[in-house]
């Protein structure tokens, strides 16, 4: 046993609890909070397979496939994620597992970079499963053991949930040698165990239920649940990093931190509110063990005093507090007048060829429907050039809807590489299928860049590091039945303009592959940096339209190209109407 | 400090600044120096030129990884009217570190909103203990601008109390071996000012 100490994140902890305890197959898709999970992983290889899969589904089903056959395994995706993998997970969670199951749910309270506040604990009980929330990083290493050993215990799968503030914060854990796998004889056959056809499924509805009151069982005395006796005035039922919040807050409080909430640990819950005057419970998002702790006939407060929308932290705690004592809240003064500070939203980066699109887009009047990525960004101004966005792929799927809803303008539909190959080659099926005439740009930057950089199976190479054959767009479009297939340069403005021109005017479905290399993975820049000759330069400001953050403007300096940001995309020297623009030796 | 003290240190930028390295730094000095640490950093879309925080706690046991508004004993900001966005977490009597560095918004730039002119004044008053500092000029003076990173956590340890063979520790863990010599001279030079 080493005892050397490591500051991990809660993702890079996870990896290691996986790595330590014999897992052998890791999949996923990326998603802030989760990504770092699997890139962890990748990293112990030869002794974890690990891959990123197409999507969420994928994931989960590729990793079920391993438990049949007795492998330890975990798959990772963020919280809207497990919507996509809901089909299986429902399915498998009554078939059960055999070698441990994972299904890692990174959560997004206060949505830092989601489309969704969601809590996927409800996920638990919808699917009657166990459920685990570390509350720093040496537990997301410890419950990713315990979680594994409990689905193979009890042939369950089983829930790891982080949220943001779990996934993205460092701290100290001991390192552990890992345990080797166990040896396995591979699947073996028996039908019904594994094929829920109608006449086998209702013994497994039957095995699930019976299967609830025994994790309960097994919650109440877990080391994942405890109780830590104080001050017997007030007791705080809390789990995740709320607990952290607690700790610091209420320090004098009696706590029952729940690391395994569901299924309900109610023996438990019960022997500690005997052992406590009243009762506050405390977390972040839905009032999950609230309503369970009150449906036991056991008074307590909680959503009345702990907010449920957005994130908690020892600010809103502190606040929290003072209202549940009926004191007012301590407004501490404000230090700095901050109310006209400029905002700095996220940007496109310096030379992204998707701003190529979006500054062709803003030409023509049609409704624009987006999808999730760097190119979700396209919606703010500047650039305001994106009208929708749901879920990944409904940037395709949605334009059908749109034109056999009646409406007017031409639709365009805008998904990324990575975003084609989760879930839009499927909508794009669907125009096809269904006479559907909508031009559909995929904004191919040979990468899933918005959380990373990750391969994806456009990009030639596996998460391991192996080449892989590229899937084509292009190929996949004509064999969804698209005739009219077009590549374009994206940093090639006239061009992409005349294509997009084209692409309205003809009235067939289109695929316009919008295909240049994200230049920060590349590693390098696009082209030699520019600078803008202010002889010639008549303040049109033009080239600000394209909302480039090279481009600087304030009142002290005018207008200029911060060389250090340039990319040397050369887009502003395209469209400046006075050719003031171009490389720094020729303005000098 | 007092034994039980926990020591909050905020870090305010913008993506690209070095603040995620400079985060690390102060992290691994605190463990070289025996204590709990725990650090939390926004990631995703808040990289793409957004504004960027990461916080810092350490002490002999620490429970949130955030800092609350009012508890911080440092505050640094790698950029001008980032000291004034996050101001609030600063204690009454905390320092403030400030670059005077201007990265401009494409809010801004596009015309959108305007960058305030009287940022210094209201930085002055707002930070009665207070290092403002041009870090860029001071790190191209070492030979790399990308160091103003290790300028600002130079003056930031002034206002906490970790030996300096633990900042040194931090330092060399963190930094590639060939970039360690002026990452530690950047770094005296922020501690002499």
């Amino acid at each position: 046993m080493t005892t050397q100490t490591e500051l991990l994140s809660g993702n890079e902890a996870i990896a290691r609890g996986a790595y330590e305890a014999g897992v052998t197959v890791a999949t996923g898709y990326p998603g802030t909070p989760s990504t770092e999970i699997l890139e962890a992983i990748a990293a112990f290889k030869p002794d974890i397979y690990s891959e990123w899969s197409p999507n969420e589904k994928v994931a989960l089903e590729v990793a079920v496939g391993a438990s049949f056959t007795g492998a330890r395994s975990i798959v990772t995706m963020k919280h809207v994620g497990l919507n996509v993998a809901a089909d299986p997970l429902m399915t498998f969670a009554c078939i059960g597992a055999v070698g441990g199951l994972v299904i890692c749910v990174a959560d997004d309270p206060g949505m830092h970079s989601s489309q969704n506040e969601q809590d996927s604990r409800h996920y638990a009980r919808f699917a009657k499963i166990p459920i685990f929330e570390p509350s720093d990083s040496g537990e997301a290493r410890d419950f990713t053991a315990l979680a594994l050993s409990v689905s193979e215990q009890f042939q369950t799968p089983v829930i790891l949930r982080t949220t943001t503030r779990i996934s993205h914060s460092r701290s100290l854990v001991a390192l552990r040698e890992r345990a080797q796998p166990a040896k396995r004889a591979g699947f073996v056959k028996n039908p019904p165990r594994y094929v829920p056809i109608p006449v086998w499924a209702r013994a497994m509805r039957r095995t699930v239920e019976e299967r609830l009151p025994k994790l309960s069982s097994a919650a109440c005395g877990s080391p994942a649940n405890r109780i830590e006796m104080r001050d017997p005035g007030l007791g705080i039922i809390t789990s995740s990093v709320a607990y952290q919040y607690v700790r610091d807050i209420w320090p004098e409080a009696s706590v029952l931190k729940l690391g395994w909430a569901y299924p309900f640990p109610d023996e438990l819950i019960r022997r500690f509110a005997s052992q406590v005057k009243k009762i506050l419970v405390v977390e972040e998002l839905d009032d999950f063990l609230e309503e369970h702790i009150k449906a036991l006939g056991i008074a307590c407060d909680g959503r009345n005093f702990i907010p449920g929308l957005g994130e908690l932290s020892p600010t809103v705690m502190r606040a929290a507090r003072a209202k549940y004592e009926g004191r007012p809240p301590i407004a501490a003064p404000s230090r700095a007048q901050t109310q006209d500070l400029p905002l700095r939203p996220p940007v496109l980066c310096p030379s992204c060829p998707h701003r190529g699109i979006f500054y062709a887009l803003a030409q023509f009047d049609v409704v624009v429907t987006g999808d999730i990525g760097c190119y979700s960004l396209g919606v703010l101004p500047p650039l305001n050039r994106m009208d929708t966005i749901l879920c990944m792929g409904a940037g395709v799927s949605m334009t059908q809807g749109f034109e056999k809803g009646g409406e007017p303008k031409r639709v365009v539909g805008i998904v990324g590489d990575s975003t084609f190959f989760h879930s839009g080659m499927t909508g794009l099926l669907n125009i096809v299928y269904n006479g559907g005439s909508a031009v559909i740009i995929v904004v191919d930057n040979r990468t899933t860049a918005m959380t990373g950089h990750q391969p994806n199976p456009g990009s030639g190479q596996t998460l391991m590091g192996e080449g892989a054959p590229a899937a084509s767009i292009e190929a996949i479009a004509t064999a969804c039945g698209v005739k009219r297939v077009i590549t374009v340069n994206p940093y090639e403005l006239q061009q992409t303009i005349q294509t997009l021109k084209e692409s309205l005017e003809a009235k067939e479905p289109t695929v316009i592959v919008s295909r240049a290399a994200c230049p920060l993975d590349e590693g390098k820049p696009v082209g030699e940096a520019l600078a803008i000759n202010t002889d010639q330069c008549q303040q049109c400001y033009e080239c600000l339209s394209l909302g480039c953050p090279a481009l600087e403007r304030d009142e002290a300096h005018g207008l200029r190209i911060n060389d250090l940001l340039c990319g040397g995309c050369k887009m502003c020297q395209q469209i400046c109407p006075v050719e003031a623009i171009s490389t720094k030796e020729a303005v000098q | 400090m007092s034994a039980n003290q926990t020591i909050n240190i905020v870090l305010a930028g913008v993506g690209g600044q070095g603040i995620l390295l400079a985060s690390e730094i102060i992290a691994r000095a605190a463990m070289a120096a025996g204590f709990a640490v725990k650090t939390n950093e926004v990631h995703g879309m808040a990289q793409r030129g957004g504004s960027v925080l990461a916080q810092i706690r350490y002490g002999q046991e620490v429970h949130s990884p955030l800092v609350e508004r009012g508890a911080a004993q440092v505050l640094a900001s790698l950029e001008r009217i980032e000291s004034l966005r996050n101001a609030d977490y600063l204690a009454p009597d905390g320092l403030a570190v400030v670059s005077s560095q201007i990265v401009l918004p494409v809010t801004v730039s596009s015309g959108q909103a305007t960058y305030p002119q009287d940022a210094e004044a209201r930085i002055r008053t707002a930070f009665p203990r207070l290092i403002y500092l041009d870090a860029i000029g001071i790190a191209t003076g070492i030979g790399n601008a990308r160091c103003s990173n290790l300028v600002i956590l130079g003056a930031l340890a002034k206002g906490l109390v970790l030996p300096a063979e633990a900042w040194r520790e931090g330092i060399r863990q963190s930094v590639k071996p060939r970039f360690l010599d002026i990452n530690l001279r950047a770094f005296e030079a922020g501690q002499a000012l």
